[in-house]
This record gives structure tokens, sequence and C-alpha cells, in this order.
């Protein structure tokens, strides 16, 4: 008898290139997910003038509510899938590591987001008529350290809210938060280069240290909340 | 009351007052057994008798209240996981994607690169490998044996089974049959939930009854359960 | 058995402290010179403050204990874990000169044995299903502190300062700790998993590891943002803070009381439960 082991990077692409091919094929959640960002664009800019000249000091947050809302709708839907028919009994029966499968979805959730943060950034540019006096540069990192906080805690209290009622719900009560220091970097940091007037260094340097440490606990503990039955 | 049959060859599995409990439910109470190797068991019982709970005990889905279960000769079922064939009611499948591409998916989770055997094992079940249609559209006999194939994905010595003929037309059931009993020839353990024990009269070794949550009787012949 | 005699004399004492320090909280401590009697909410807000700390820092570490005590080797290295982290605060708190503003080295090194001593004593006199509930108590009841605190704080600031909020570090990192807590409970209530106490542990692991790192964004924040300060730093006077430590202790009673009645309730809810799961176990069950 042959004994097989999983390889674990093997297992995490293999997942997240199985997601991604669902996700291209179907569209749906993508086409859904793109219209309601571009809709909070649009209420956004109802909302807050974007002619008034506070509106320019607070775009930095708008922008990342925005993203924020874009990203609690990605994340409910990430076990979808694996809800319908139980999927998941399939993956904890299997030799796979718990771990991969988080990695996957983390990655997939963050893809997926950050698609989306693509196709509303031009937007808010254009509809407030951004422009960034800082070094524009870091903006790329801060897009990706933001997204990948709220990323990584979202698909860990995902799977959590699996296991509760009101699940949609769950998700955000839960994310909001433990997200809310990497709100705030995120927020300033923005700010901070599209005003030019202070640096964002130092909410670089939290943001990453929030990722390394909020990476490393979701993949202690996922596997206890996979298999909390 | 479990009668034993003096088996002359060491248990697979051995159950020791396995008792599951969901809050103030008790699906298992204290269920004492041992099978042994290379035999097909088929589990009978009404609804809610605790079949279903005890094989997801068995696959490790479901941690015992108290008690222990030892599989291959350990008490950590997570260690024999790779020797493990689950199937359960729903189907376990990804509706959107064909009968191949879900097999493939699931042999990676094993490490199993080579998808040959995928093929022939759904050939086997009658299904063809090449269709692309996605789950989703199979009817529900076909999504059955997919989902059998899927638990043999990983040539396992232990098979469960939970309801694997619902929905499937009596030929192919009869297929079914003839490879578990093959399968038990080469060596497998196959347990069997199921509500058509006639199927399997002439194929299985042992019949096992189970109400309210423990055996009640095991018997080499399928004899009708007494009405009290 | 105790309790019944225990609690009532227990319940006495603190009520007696509890008066004693309203007394002096209301009556016999100075009046502030710039700000007058409004300045004596002082003597609820930080006191409710620092039991809901402590309240709080109990809850991790049951939590941790939950986690890690199903695992023989997670639970050793997290013991020398804890030793080590207090072996480090001794140390460092007589090798770094000089101490960020407001610490002293004895205080470090204190708290860094107290931190260990708490973590053993929870330990010992504590089963790790019982360990949960002394989660759940203590979450709750550090809950309702925070609430006093939050409530407390812009009743003080409206009058003194003429706002009701503002982005002060331990004022918002209180505000997220409570928000943090009240998910841990909603977490609580709302799941349908069987190991709710491994969920919640692992949420509460979270909060705490984020508490520091919201400390440290509030503390960006002002440099870069100036705000005004609520409840003010600097040196206070020594016999006000001889009624905040009176008003402290009382407090710590009355919560020390609290937590007991509710970790009793709370024990036996458990046995209540278990009795009735045993029971349904042992009594045939009618065929369907």
């Amino acid at each position: 008898m042959s004994k097989t082991s999983a390889i674990p990077s093997g297992v995490t692409g293999a997942t997240l290139a199985k997601d991604l091919r669902l996700e291209w094929r179907s569209k749906d959640a993508i086409n859904s997910m793109l219209f309601f960002s571009l809709l909070v664009v649009v209420v956004f800019s109802f909302s807050f003038d974007p002619n008034a000249e506070e509106s320019r000091q607070i775009a930095g947050g708008l922008v990342w509510v925005a993203f924020l809302f874009a990203a609690v709708v990605a994340l409910n839907q990430t076990w979808a899938r694996e809800l319908r028919n139980q999927v998941l009994d399939a993956y904890r029966v299997s030799p796979a590591p718990a771990n991969s499968l988080f990695l996957a979805k983390a990655l997939g959730n963050f893809i997926f987001v950050a698609v989306l943060e693509i196709l509303m950034t031009p937007l808010f540019i254009m509809f407030y008529k951004l422009r960034a006096l800082g070094p524009a540069w870091q903006l790329l990192p801060i897009a990706a350290l933001g997204t990948w906080a709220l990323v990584v805690n979202g698909t860990f209290f995902a799977a959590m809210s699996l296991r509760t009622r009101s699940r949609e719900i769950m998700l955000p009560l839960l994310l909001f938060p433990i997200s809310i220091p990497a709100l705030l970097a995120m927020v300033n940091a923005t700010t901070a280069i599209l005003t030019g007037e202070l640096s964002a260094k130092f909410w670089i340097v939290l943001l990453s240290t929030y990722n390394v440490v909020f990476t490393i606990v979701c993949l202690l503990l996922f596997e206890l909340v996979l298999n909390a039955e | 009351m479990v009668s034993s049959f003096g088996v002359d060859v060491s248990p697979i599995i051995t159950l020791r007052a396995l008792v599951k409990q969901f809050g103030r439910f008790a699906a298992l109470r204290g269920v004492s057994a041992e099978f042994a190797a290379g035999r097909l068991y088929v589990i009978l019982g009404d609804n809610g008798a605790g079949k279903t709970t005890l094989l997801r005990a068995l696959a490790g889905l479901a941690h015992p209240t108290r008690g222990s279960i030892s599989i291959l000769g350990t008490t950590d079922v997570r260690s024999v996981c790779h020797e493990l064939g689950y199937m359960a009611h729903p189907s376990l499948l990804y509706d959107e994607m064909s009968g191949m591409e879900n097999l493939r998916y699931f042999a990676r989770l094993y490490g199993l690169a080579d998808s040959s055997r995928d093929a022939d094992n759904m050939t086997a079940l009658g299904l063809d490998p090449a269709l692309a249609r996605p789950v989703a559209q199979y009817s529900q006999g076909m999504r059955q044996r997919l989902s059998l194939a899927r638990a043999l994905l990983n040539d396992p010595k232990i098979l469960l089974l939970d309801e694997p003929f619902s929905n499937v037309d009596v030929r192919s059931a009869r297929a079914m049959v003839a490879l578990l009993a093959q399968m038990r020839d080469n060596g497998k353990t196959i347990f069997v939930v199921t509500h058509q024990a006639a199927l399997l009269e002439g194929a299985a070794d042992e019949f096992v009854w189970m109400e309210a949550g423990q055996i009640t009787h095991r018997s080499r012949e399928l004899q009708p359960v007494e009405t009290r | 058995m105790t309790m019944r005699r225990l609690f009532p004399i227990f319940g006495l004492l603190t009520a007696v402290l509890l008066s004693y320090a309203l007394y002096e909280a209301l009556v016999a401590a100075p009046t502030e010179q710039t700000m007058g009697n409004v300045q004596r909410i002082f003597y609820y807000h930080v006191p409710s403050a620092w039991t809901a700390f402590l309240l709080f820092f109990i809850n991790f570490v049951c939590s941790i204990q939950y986690l890690v005590r199903s695992n023989p080797v997670a639970d050793k290295v997290t013991n020398w874990t804890v030793i080590a982290i207090a072996i480090a605060a001794c140390v460092a708190a007589f090798v770094i000169h000089p101490l960020p503003q407001g610490m002293e080295p004895s205080s470090v090194a204190t708290t860094g044995l107290a931190i260990a001593g708490l973590y053993f004593l929870i330990k010992k006199y504590f089963s790790r299903e019982r360990t949960d509930a002394l989660a759940v108590v203590s979450a709750e009841v550090g809950v309702v502190f925070c609430t006093v605190v939050l409530v407390t704080g812009p009743l003080w600031a409206r009058p003194v300062w003429g706002i009701w909020w503002t982005w002060d570090v331990r004022l918002t990192s209180t505000l997220v700790l409570w928000l943090i807590y009240i998910s841990y409970l909603m977490l609580r209530r709302f799941s349908t998993s069987g190991q709710t106490p491994v969920l919640a542990a692992a949420l509460a692991v979270f909060g705490a590891l984020d508490v520091p790192l919201v400390y440290f964004s509030i503390w960006i924040f002002r440099t870069q943002h100036p705000q005004p300060v609520i409840g003010g730093g600097g040196s206070i006077d020594p016999r006000m803070l001889q009624v905040l430590l009176i008003n402290w202790l009382a407090f710590l009673c009355f919560a020390g009381l609290v937590c007991w009645s509710r970790y009793r309730l709370e024990i036996l809810r458990r046995e209540l439960e278990e009795t009735q799961a045993l029971e349904a176990l042992l009594e045939p069950r009618s065929p369907r």
C-alpha cells in the first residue's frame, strides 16, 4: 500500500488554482462585487462632495472604507463553495494540512480584493481629482500590506463564523475591532501620501508588524478552528 | 449486546465505550465493538440510531465525548487518515467542476499526482472520465458514484460509506456492490451504512444492527429485525 | 459550603470598604485646584480601568491555558515562555536606562513577576474546563467595568475640557478593548459549535495581541495630530493617590465578589448540563 503524503505547497497551489479557475468560470461573485464597488464609489461621491476642499483631506479614509466594504462582501463568500455539499469534510478527512487551505483561501481573497481595489481606484481618482503630493510609489506597499491585513484576519474569522448563527453579520463583528490598528495605519498612511504633509514611514512599519503578528497567529490557530465542529 | 465471532484476525478497528453527545442528545451511547480486517460490514438501523455519527467518528470528523476509537493500532485517527476513505450523504464534491477535475483536485490533497488511476476508478463505476459537464448537472446516481470514486482516490485500507446506494438505479447499485466485494477480496475493510441491505446480502460478511445509539446485535445473515 | 459562610463576610467587608472609599472620594479627598469637584470622578474612572484591564488579562491567561493545556508540548513551551517573560522583565527593569516615561524599575519587575505568578496560580487551581468558566466570567465582568470607564471618561471630559471624546491613547485603547470583548461575548452567544471555548479562546488571543498594536497606532497618530489629553499625566498628590488606591481596593473586592458569584453560577450551570447529558445518555430512548 503506498503511503501518500501531501506536500503543503502543492496543496496550497492546487487549492488556489482551483478557486481562481472556478471564479473565472462562473464570474458571478466577481461581477456582483465589481458592481457593488462601483456603487460604493458613487454613493460616497454623493455623500462627500468631491469638490469641497475637506474631501481631499479625508479621501484617504474614504477610499479605505470603500475597500473595507468590498472586502467584507468578498470575505463572506470565502467558504461558500466549501459549504455546499459539505466539501470541508472531505478536506478534513484528507491528510492535507489545514494551513495550506487557509493560505490558499487567504491568497485567493487577496487577489480578489486587489482586483476590486484596482478597479475602484481610478474611479476615486477621477471623482475626487486625487493627486499624490507625497511619494506616490509608497501607495503600492501600503495598499498591499493593508489589503493583506484585512484579508488574513477576514479569512480566519470567516472560518470562525461558519460555526455560528447569523454567519454574515458575525464576520464584520469579529473583524472590525481587531482591524482597528491596521485601518488607522492604512488611512493615515494614504492620507499622508496624498497630502504630502507627513511621513508614512511609521504607519508602514506598524502595518508590517501587524501583518507578521497576525499571519503567524492565524496559521497557528486555524487548524483548531477548522476542526471545531 | 454484541455477539462476537471468535475472530482469528486481530481487529483493525476497536471501539471502547464510545459516547458522542450533541448537547443533550446522545447519538452514540457507549458503543463497544471490534471489527476485523478484510471484511464487508453493513450497518443497519432506523433514522437516529447513530449510524452516521459512528461513521463520522471513525473518519475523525466527530470527536468522541467519551471513550476511544482505535484504528490500525492507534487512537489518533488523524495519523492514519491517509488509509481512510469516506463517503457521506452530501456529495463532498464541487458542483462547478467536472468529474475528472474534482478527482484531480482531491488527489492533490492526498499528494497524488498521477491521474490515471482516477480515470480507471471512474470507468469502473460506470462514469465517463472525459465528460466535461459540471457535477451540478449530474444525476443523483452519477453524483453518488463519483463520490465513491473520490473516496477511493487514495486506495484506502478502510472504506466508510454512508448511504452509497441512495437514488442509484438497481443495475448500477449491483455493479457497485460487485466492486465493493472485489475490493474486500483484495483486503480492504468496508463499512456500509444503508437502508437497502438486501443489495448486499450475498456480498456482506456481517450485518450490524444499531438502535438508539448502541449496537443491538450482529449476524452473518440478514434476518428480519425483531419488532417490539 | 464554604461559599455560604465566606461570601456574606466578604460581601460585608466589601460594602464597608466601598462606603469608606466613597466617603474618601467624595468628601475627604482634597479638591483639585483647576477642575474642582468634577475631578472626583477620577476615583471611579481610573480604578474601573485598572480592574477592567486586570480582568481582561485574566481572560487572556485563561484563554491561552485552555488552548495549550490540551497539548503537552505546547503547554511546556508556554510555561517556559512565561518564566522567560518574568526574567526578562526583571532584567530589563534594571538594565535599560532610561526607561520610558512613567515606568519605574521596581514596577516593571513586579509586573513581570506578577504575570508569571498569576499564570501559574491559575494553572494550579483551575482545571482546563474551569479555566474556560473563569474566562467567561472575567470577560463579562470586565466588560461591565470597561463600560464604566467609557461612560465616566466623557462625563469627566465634557465639563472640564468641553469635549465629549478625544483620541486619547488610553481612552481609545479602552474603547477598542471593549469592542473586542463585546465581540467575544457575541461569539460565545452565537456559536453553534460544540467547541465554543476553543473559538472564544482563539479570539481572546487575537484581541490580546491587538491591544499593544492599538496603543502604538494611537501613539503614532497623536505625535502626528496632537490631541487633548484627558486625565492628565504627571505626578499626583500623595493624599489623592491614597484615596485612589483605597478606591481601587474597594473596586477589586467588589469585582471579586461579583466574579465569585458569577463563577459559582457558571460552574453550577455546567454541572447541571453535564448531569442532564448523562441522564439522556442512560435513559432508554423510545424508538421513532
